[in-house]
């Protein structure tokens, strides 16, 4: 196809001479019309436009390249020239956003077939996901290993990234989605799901929905903060900040250009709760995130969602549409006057996009490289304003807090860990899925209530790849923050992946490791090499088939404590927890 | 010379002894005013603090994990412990990192603070990811040896907002292999560097050079003990940047201008920093 003229050249950003194609400059179209291009005219001696206008549009680079991904199949140097020019990016710069994921590519693929993403993380692994990778690649399919997918309850997971077609996920198909706790009366942050048709605004709103938002109008925004912080919830990501403080530090900043971020990114692998959330209850996230708008005073509302959940998506798009046509979100949220309203923007698969900081960056436009801390995002969030992040997990069980009140929602779970928590069952369990179950629930009991471990039981990871190993002795362990904390362990994200006795678990920790290699931003130098040599020592003990030497353990810890003390992120700073954990249960290194 | 201001002062305790340092300053000032020497590799006097390196790390009562002390600003009580085991520990596993995967034999400054902390890159695991790259010699005034790059992030943010603002590098991938890069890694006469050398006057490890002294040294002919550094005033326009000319064997081999000078704070463009071929 004939390259199209990209009109006179920005007086001061240089481009090579790769001109885009037709296809290629409408694919930039499609997000980025002409007529909104960073540069409005030029002259000889002056540019119109200018930096104001390039730093609004910056925030559309990641959609500009995910649709010359999806479009081509790949990001040229003439695509990329026609993404930058548009929007006013040095080339070089937008060439770093593009190498930072792993769904953009920047060489040609040379085919426009659709890419078939196998997942290799631990409870894929053992549901025989090389097996699978095998057929799809001797049926002439494009395969591209991947980290987890958030499929594990469903595993081997597959993810159909579509060139020209919409990217789909094969499990969706037809799927006949139940609850493994269905018709509990007890749920309460997966009451819904399941249940409501999460396509209808008006079935959601005859389960209950948009009651909290009419409870929290009448409430007004500071009795809506007290009771959250009454209800003692916790944020359910890892790190357990208190929700109403988060809110309440955000709601006494000034002005209203503050945003209410929903962290749909989870990415540790073993955790697919808020996919589960997202594609059963979407509503709920909308109406929990109104809450928060109208309580922290934040008129800008983003969902930053894995790019690898298409269905989520969709649903999430759905219920923003649906609520702005009920006018429950735009100029004037269900007639108080208060402007709120939600932009989706997906991820293109990187880890470390779930990272609050990081996620800011990439909805901003650049590399998604976490921030050092402080500042926090409370006051300098996204584009540096005050900003409230939590995940839907958090944001669901407000809306209980609110119709039930604080005292109905401690009624459960302990002092310290009120209220309930998802947990993510997989591997070798008799029923693989989402559970909820009060905090206090001790890991046996959840296990049983999943069927109980299929085989010996060898090791539980809690907490993902991020988490730590424990072994059959910590059955009897509450799954209380505190508690977990007392057993040097952690609830993480809720990820339960179980393992018998059949497992070869020094694959298992092996494969840890190289996540973290392949997840790192690359930034910081404790984590970008210590992720790096921490595999080589385990690739080299799995070869060896040797117990570890007293040297290499005494690396592994050397290795761990700086990336704990020194990184910039919780990724550095848990990237070795649960290679330490597995030595320290005899997991690995112990072969003779 | 600055003029009289009155600043508030800030004062924080660095391994026991109160420093006071005005509003604004970091912890790593405070150092300096406390008489502690600091590593620092990503740090420079004239550039944002980026605080990737994390050799600057420090103990900071009441913070979990360690603090850089290049970006964090001094608050007033801050209690704050440059050399506990925790600090010592992980400034020598940086360096240590930093020497298992780069070329970091003409880093002067970090070899001597790789000794100071015992950093004993030997002991990983034989035959483990190095940066391997080529030495990229795209013309006659500098080139890039990223075998050599330890990722400090300096060169792009001198030729992207803290100097140049002509943004023709960026990082690239990621992890392990993120690397300096244009786009697509086109060559840098085909990109946009305008050739202001500002990057290779930032550059800690001597991955950016002189091309004359990349050529003295593959010659086995660079001898910086045998250079004299003369100061003068650039002639090209009426800016009046300070040049210091590196001089070998009656020859000028390379140009700086001082971090400290209130016209360039070590920037030059093309013609100061390269165009003294007619001398």
């Amino acid at each position: 196809m004939p390259p199209r003229p990209r009109g006179p050249p920005l007086a001061d950003l240089h481009f090579g001479d790769d001109q885009p194609t037709e296809a290629e400059l409408a694919a930039v179209d499609a997000i980025v019309p002409e007529a909104d291009a960073a540069t409005v005219t030029e002259t000889e001696r002056l540019v119109r436009g200018g930096r104001a206008r390039r730093q609004g549009l910056r925030h559309l680079l990641l959609p500009v390249l995910h649709s010359l991904q999806h479009e081509i199949g790949w990001i040229s140097p003439g695509g990329l020239n026609g993404a930058a020019e548009r929007l006013g990016v040095p080339p070089a710069e937008a060439y770093g956003v593009a190498t930072f994921y792993e769904l953009l590519r920047t060489t040609d693929p040379g085919h426009r077939d659709d890419v078939v993403h196998v997942c290799v993380d631990p409870a894929c692994a053992l549901a025989s996901a090389e097996d699978l990778r095998a057929s799809l690649e001797a049926s002439g399919a494009k395969v591209h290993n991947s980290p987890c997918l958030g499929q594990c309850d469903r595993a081997p997971a597959l993810f159909v990234q579509g060139v020209g077609r919409p990217d789909r996920v094969p499990a969706d198909d037809g799927e006949d989605f139940r609850l493994p706790q269905a018709g509990d009366p007890d749920l309460r942050v997966l009451r819904r799901v399941g249940v409501v048709d999460p396509t209808s605004l008006d079935s959601y709103r005859e389960h209950g929905g948009y009651e909290a938002l009419v409870r929290s109008v009448e409430m007004g925004p500071d009795a809506v903060i007290s009771a959250i912080s009454d209800s003692g919830l916790s944020g359910r990501g890892g790190a357990a900040f208190p929700t109403g403080v988060k809110w309440r530090a955000v709601a006494d900043e000034p002005g209203p250009d503050k945003h209410v971020v929903a962290n749909c990114d989870e990415s540790e692998p073993g955790t697919f709760k808020d996919r589960v959330v997202c594609e059963h209850d979407p509503f709920a996230v909308i109406e929990s995130m109104t809450v928060a708008g109208l309580a922290t005073g934040s008129v800008h509302g983003w969902i930053y969602i894995r790019g690898e959940y298409p269905r989520a998506t969709a649903r999430l798009e759905g219920a923003i549409a649906q609520a702005r046509a009920a006018g429950l979100l735009g100029a004037d949220v269900a007639g108080t006057g208060q402007r709120f309203d939600i932009e989706l923007r997906r991820g293109a698969g990187a880890y470390i996009c779930g990272e609050e900081t990081a996620l800011f960056n990439s909805i901003e436009g650049f590399r998604g490289e976490p921030r050092n801390k402080p500042p926090f995002p409370t006051t300098h969030g996204l584009f540096s304003q005050p900003t409230a992040i939590n995940n839907p997990e958090t944001l669901i069980n407000v809306l209980g807090i609110l119709t039930d009140g604080p005292d109905a929602y401690r009624s459960v779970g302990t002092e310290r860990s009120p209220g309930t928590r998802l947990f993510c069952l997989s591997g070798r369990v008799g029923v693989p899925g989402l559970y909820e179950v009060p905090f206090g629930t001790t890991l046996g009991e959840l296990l049983d209530l999943a069927g109980g471990p299929v085989g010996p039981l060898a090791a539980v990871l809690l907490g993902g790849a991020a988490g730590v190993f424990v072994g059959p002795d910590a059955l009897d362990m509450p799954l209380t923050l505190e508690d977990a904390r007392e057993a040097g362990a952690t609830l993480g994200s809720g990820v339960v992946t179980v393992f018998d006795d059949t497992v070869d678990m020094e694959a298992v920790v092996v494969r840890i490791a190289e996540f973290f290699r392949d997840e790192s931003c690359g930034q910081c130098v404790p984590c970008r090499v210590g992720t790096q040599r921490q595999h080589e020592v385990l690739v080299e003990l799995q070869a060896s088939g040797r117990p570890l030497a007293p040297q290499r353990a005494e690396l592994i810890d050397d290795m761990a404590l700086a990336m704990v003390d020194a990184s910039i992120c919780g990724l550095g700073h848990t990237a070795a927890s649960a290679v330490r954990s597995a030595v320290a249960l005899g997991l690995i290194g112990n072969s003779s | 010379m600055s003029p009289a201001v009155t600043e508030t002062a800030v004062t924080i305790r660095v391994d026991g002894q109160e420093v006071a340092v005005p509003d604004g300053a970091t912890i790593l000032d405070a150092c300096d005013a406390a008489g502690v020497d600091t590593p620092t590799i990503c740090y420079g006097p004239t550039l944002t603090p980026v605080n990737v390196c994390r050799v600057c790390v420090v103990e900071l009562d009441g913070s979990r994990a360690l603090v850089p002390s290049c970006s964090r600003p001094a608050e007033e009580g801050m209690v704050v412990y440059t050399d506990s085991e925790r600090v010592r520990h992980s400034r020598k596993m940086v360096l240590e990192f930093l020497a298992t995967g780069v070329d970091v034999s003409q880093a002067d400054e970090l070899g001597q603070w790789a000794d100071h902390y015992g950093a004993d890159p030997d002991r990983y695991v034989p035959g483990g990811e190095t940066m391997d790259e080529p030495v990229r010699v795209q013309d006659n005034l500098y080139i890039r040896d990223y075998d050599k790059c330890v990722l400090c992030y300096r060169c792009v943010e001198a030729c992207g907002d803290d100097a140049q603002h002509t943004y023709a590098i960026s990082v690239a991938g990621r992890g392990f292999g993120a690397r300096i890069s244009t786009e697509f890694d086109v060559t840098l006469p085909d990109s946009a560097c305008v050739y202001c050398g500002n990057c290779v006057a930032v550059c800690p490890t001597n991955a950016l050079q002189f091309k004359t002294e990349f050529d003295l040294r593959e010659a086995d002919d660079w001898r910086p003990e045998d250079q004299t550094v003369t100061q003068t005033v650039c002639s090209y326009c009426g800016v009046g940047c300070n040049l210091e000319l590196h001089v070998q064997d009656n020859q000028i081999v390379k140009c700086t201008s001082p971090d400290d000078h209130d016209v360039t704070q070590g920037n030059l463009c093309i013609k100061g920093r390269f165009g003294w071929n007619y001398v």
